[in-house]
């Protein structure tokens, strides 16, 4: 079986997503070397990796928090590496957080409506006088996710809830509807079934699906539940110390011994291909 | 033609000035490198040390030997208190929020002080030296240069306290994660309860130091501010800063007065602290704190 | 008991006032507002007008602190600057007064954004004390240039309305308090829309509203602006009510008071605002009764101040460790029971 060579892209059609080469650095700390991978549109793609491999710093970096030391990120074709953060949004760049960053002011709806800020044009003068544009945007913003995003994601029951009564598991489900009211064309999941029981990773897991499904929109996640990973994707990219060491489909993947190494250490090859393709827990940290 | 002796003489009492702020300095530092508290009180707790001192040696009239550790112990005393009942109860919450119960200390303070012995303007007892100091040609106000003396020899004590005690590591361990130190045996409540207790015992030296050269008064905390730009300059978390600090506004606030007019003073002293606070905030020697995201 | 709201719309959803309950409140607030200056006697006509200022100035703080989580103790510097600019304009410009007060809210503003030009690389309390270095060098400018009359300040003429000199507390009050009103319902209209809830997404995590698509600078930018915009206008009724302006008119312990407003009265809710000014305002006053109705009224007055000082103090520190989330809080709770009545939860 062809395993990818690590840092280029399969080649097929422009992907809509294009990290070239990223190298980041903090302090004397390298945290991404030479990263690159594309994203086709309409896809799942997963980032995996041991823990400390790099993945979150890779989507801080593509989100626009961290600036790469050298490399470029391509979106639909244009390079965004230098534009700040909050415009990143506006092209079509959603995101969620790994460690669930919903504002707990706010109720469940307001968080959702939070998403779309990039997207409205009311200003300061039209807040504070609400009458005309404001209400009118606010009214088919409210129409809007209502129809599309509450629906879909089943929490019609608790969007007036302050955020910060919900169970962890409905949390999460928030997340997922905010980012989705960002109206992504691609939608990046920082680890969007850690610490959920089977039943709720089954309910996400349909909810990535139909995303994709019905709303058109690729989807980038970070994941350490293998089952879920090799069940979903499309496509895998395996990161081990900063660095892209195999990617292709799970199956590629899952037979490379790089990759099973960097899992692993040295052990045993066939036990851990088990392991992983019975969709086991999260593998145990690399020693390479 | 610049009058290098009057710059000279101006300097020096800055330096030793900036003694007394580095010693006050000090005090706000304990508190910050153990609990991760702005006490913008400082000012306040050292006027009640002042206080103290004035009600055991002037209204109980009692020896200096022991009135200044009368007073010295009920400051001590007041940060325990102050410690348990307003401090402790907010752990956890965000910082803003127990900065604000200290400015509230600050008006109770105030307000107390102004009850039991008015808003006049009271004189310490004599205690210092009053040999007038010359250097060279240069003359120094003794109450100040003993004060200043004071003030450096504390200073150098709590530095060397802290390299050569165990207990500086756990104060800092305290301060960064209070589980972790938990988890490793630390009595956090103990070293938090410890911390305001030697902060006000300083603080109550600084003060009636401050006091015995300008007086008493219920504005004494004003001082405070001073103290605010001083921590700011050194780092928030920094003996060493809170004395390189120190001396640094005590000079530029003297050649602000001395230049520029007494008006000047509180000015000059802010408009460091603006610069600073763009340029450097955490100062000169203050740890650098990264947010993850 | 009120068992359920049905809204009909999501329009309706998002109204400000939205049971039916809660509208004859309103109606009956409103007509309370209209009939008491007619009863009641001067000292309680003037208690209305600086009440309402406070409420103005304290919910341009609560959309600072309160909503945004920026910490500031500039807010009576903020005031200065709007009131030095109304006594400016009236004694030497003779413009209409509504246009000072604008003209004052347009100064506070910029000097809002100018301080807050600073707080994206200083956060937290570095910011809440730089707040208070721009309030000394606010009080420094004030007393020391000759413009705005050195320490000896300004005394402002009666603001003109159609020719009537507005020089009573009566006739403040019709103009203080619509004011105050606009300025309410602007505020709570500005969280129901984006604006309103970026800087809450601000307060609560700025990191997260960045990638979400919020731009920091500029959000924080509005809301130093709008929020001593606030001030400004306050500060302006303020120099009108008064009619004399010193350096010493603003005080840091004022800024204090209205931190001490919105924490009392509850942050990040327009209701604290106006629970926590209403409450500030009147202790003293309370204070100022009680000590009358003791025995031996006249020695004690001269206790007046401290202890107001330390009851300051004390409701900050007290609100903060039992009360957090302030009167808005306790008033919720009372609705609660009442709507649930009588089940106990």
């Amino acid at each position: 079986m062809e395993t990818h060579p690590p840092g280029i892209p399969p080649a097929s059609a422009p992907p809509l997503l294009q990290v070239d080469g990223v190298t980041l650095a903090f302090g004397g700390v390298k945290a991404l070397t030479g990263v690159g991978f594309g994203v086709q549109a309409g896809s799942i793609t997963a980032v995996i990796g041991p823990n400390g491999a790099g993945k979150t710093s890779l989507f801080n970096t593509i989100s626009g928090f961290y600036r790469p030391g050298s490399g470029a990120i391509r979106f639909k074709g244009q390079d965004i590496t230098r534009v700040p953060a909050p415009q990143r949004a506006r092209l079509g760049l959603g995101r969620s957080f790994q460690n669930i960053a919903l504002f707990r002011g706010m109720t469940v709806l307001d968080n959702i409506k939070l998403g779309r800020h990039a997207h409205l044009k009311t200003n300061v003068l039209d807040a504070l006088l609400y009458i005309g544009r404001a209400r009118r945007e606010e009214a088919a913003l409210r129409a809007d996710i209502e129809e599309r995003i509450i629906d879909f994601l089943e929490i019609d029951h608790i969007r007036h809830a302050p955020v910060s009564a919900l169970p962890y598991g409905l949390q999460k489900r928030v997340e997922m509807a905010r980012a989705l009211a960002m109206q992504p064309e691609i939608l990046m999941l920082d680890e969007p079934v850690a610490g959920m029981n089977r039943e709720e990773t089954e309910d996400m897991a349909r909810f990535i699906l139909d995303v994709r499904a019905e709303w058109g929109v690729t989807v980038l996640m970070v994941e350490h539940d293998m089952g879920m990973v090799m069940d979903l994707s499309d496509h895998v990219v395996v990161l081990n110390f900063g660095q892209v060491i195999a990617q292709g489909t799970p199956r590629e993947v899952q037979a490379n011994p790089e990759v099973i190494r960097a899992y692993l250490g040295s052990g045993d090859v066939g036990d851990l291909r088990a392991r992983l393709h019975a969709g086991a827990a999260t593998p145990l940290q690399g020693a390479a | 033609m610049m009058d290098w002796a009057y710059l000279f003489e101006i300097s020096l009492t800055g330096i030793s000035g900036g003694g007394l702020y580095a010693l006050a300095a000090l005090a706000f530092v304990m508190v910050y490198k153990a609990t991760r508290v702005v006490n913008i009180a400082i000012g306040e707790m050292l006027m009640v040390g002042a206080y103290l001192f004035f009600t055991f040696a002037a209204t109980f009239a009692l020896p200096l030997w022991l009135a200044i550790p009368a007073a010295v112990l009920g400051s001590g005393l007041l940060g325990a208190v102050i410690e348990r009942t307003m401090i402790r109860p907010l752990l956890g919450e965000p910082p803003i929020s127990v900065f604000m119960v200290t400015v509230g200390l600050a008006s109770v303070l105030v307000g107390l002080v102004e009850m039991i012995w008015t808003a006049d303007q009271r004189r310490l007892p004599e205690f210092m030296p009053t040999k007038p100091i010359m250097i060279g040609e240069a003359f120094l106000a003794p109450k100040v240069f003993w004060g200043a003396v004071i003030a450096v020899a504390f200073i150098a004590a709590v530095l060397l306290v802290f390299r050569f005690w165990r207990g500086g590591v756990a104060l800092r361990a305290t301060a960064s994660d209070q589980a972790a130190a938990y988890s490793v045996g630390i009595n956090v409540p103990r070293v938090f309860s410890l911390a305001w207790v030697v902060s006000a015992m300083i603080a109550a030296v600084s003060g009636i130091i401050v006091g015995s050269i300008g007086g008493i008064s219920s504005s004494m905390g004003v001082f405070g501010l001073s103290v605010l730009v001083v921590v700011i300059v050194g780092g928030l978390d920094s003996v060493l800063g809170a004395l390189i600090g120190g001396l640094l506004i005590g000079l530029i606030e003297a050649l602000a007065g001395a230049y520029l007019g007494g008006e000047y003073k509180l000015l000059a002293t802010f408009i460091v602290l603006v610069a600073v606070l763009l340029v450097r905030p955490y100062g000169l020697f203050g740890t650098h704190e990264i947010e993850r995201l | 008991m009120r068992i359920g709201t049905l809204k009909e719309s999501y329009v309706a959803d998002a109204a400000l006032f939205d049971s039916r309950t809660q509208k004859v409140w309103l109606a009956m607030a409103a007509a309370l507002l209209l009939l008491f200056p007619f009863m009641a006697s001067d000292y309680w006509l003037y208690l209305a007008c600086l009440v309402s200022i406070n409420v103005a100035s304290a919910t341009g703080l609560n959309i600072l602190t309160g909503y945004t989580g920026l910490v500031s103790l500039g807010q009576a510097a903020f005031m200065g600057l709007g009131a030095y600019t109304v006594a400016v304009l009236e004694t030497r410009a003779g413009t209409p007064f509504v246009l000072n007060l604008l003209a004052g809210g347009f100064v506070a503003m910029l000097g809002g954004i100018v301080v807050g030009i600073p707080s994206l690389r200083v956060k937290g309390l570095y910011l809440a004390i730089a707040t208070i270095a721009a309030s000394f060098i606010a009080h420094f400018i004030f007393a020391n240039w000759k413009f705005t009359g050195g320490t000896g300040g300004l005394s402002v003429p009666p603001a003109k309305l159609f020719g009537l000199p507005l020089d009573t507390s009566f006739r403040l009050y019709w103009v203080i308090v619509p004011i105050t009103v606009l300025m309410l319902l602007g505020a709570a209209n500005l969280f129901r829309t984006r604006v309103g809830r970026a800087f809450i997404a601000i307060r609560d995590r700025d990191i997260s509203a960045e990638v979400l698509g919020i731009p920091l600078l500029r959000y924080k930018l509005l809301s130093f602006g709008l929020s001593s915009f606030y001030a400004g206008v306050a500060g302006g009724l303020w120099a009108y009510f008064f009619r004399v302006v010193t350096p010493e008119s603003f005080p840091l312990l004022m800024s204090i008071f209205f931190l001490a407003a919105i924490i009392v009265g509850g942050m990040g809710s327009i209701l604290g605002g106006i629970l926590g000014a209403v409450f500030m305002t009147m202790v003293p006053e309370l204070l100022k009764l009680a000590v009358d109705l003791l025995p031996g009224g006249t020695e004690l007055t001269v206790f007046l101040s401290p202890v107001r000082t330390v009851i300051f103090g004390l409701l900050i520190i007290g609100f903060l460790v039992f009360e957090p989330q302030g009167l808005a809080e306790v008033w919720r709770r009372i609705r609660r029971f009442f709507h649930l009545w009588p089940f106990r939860n």
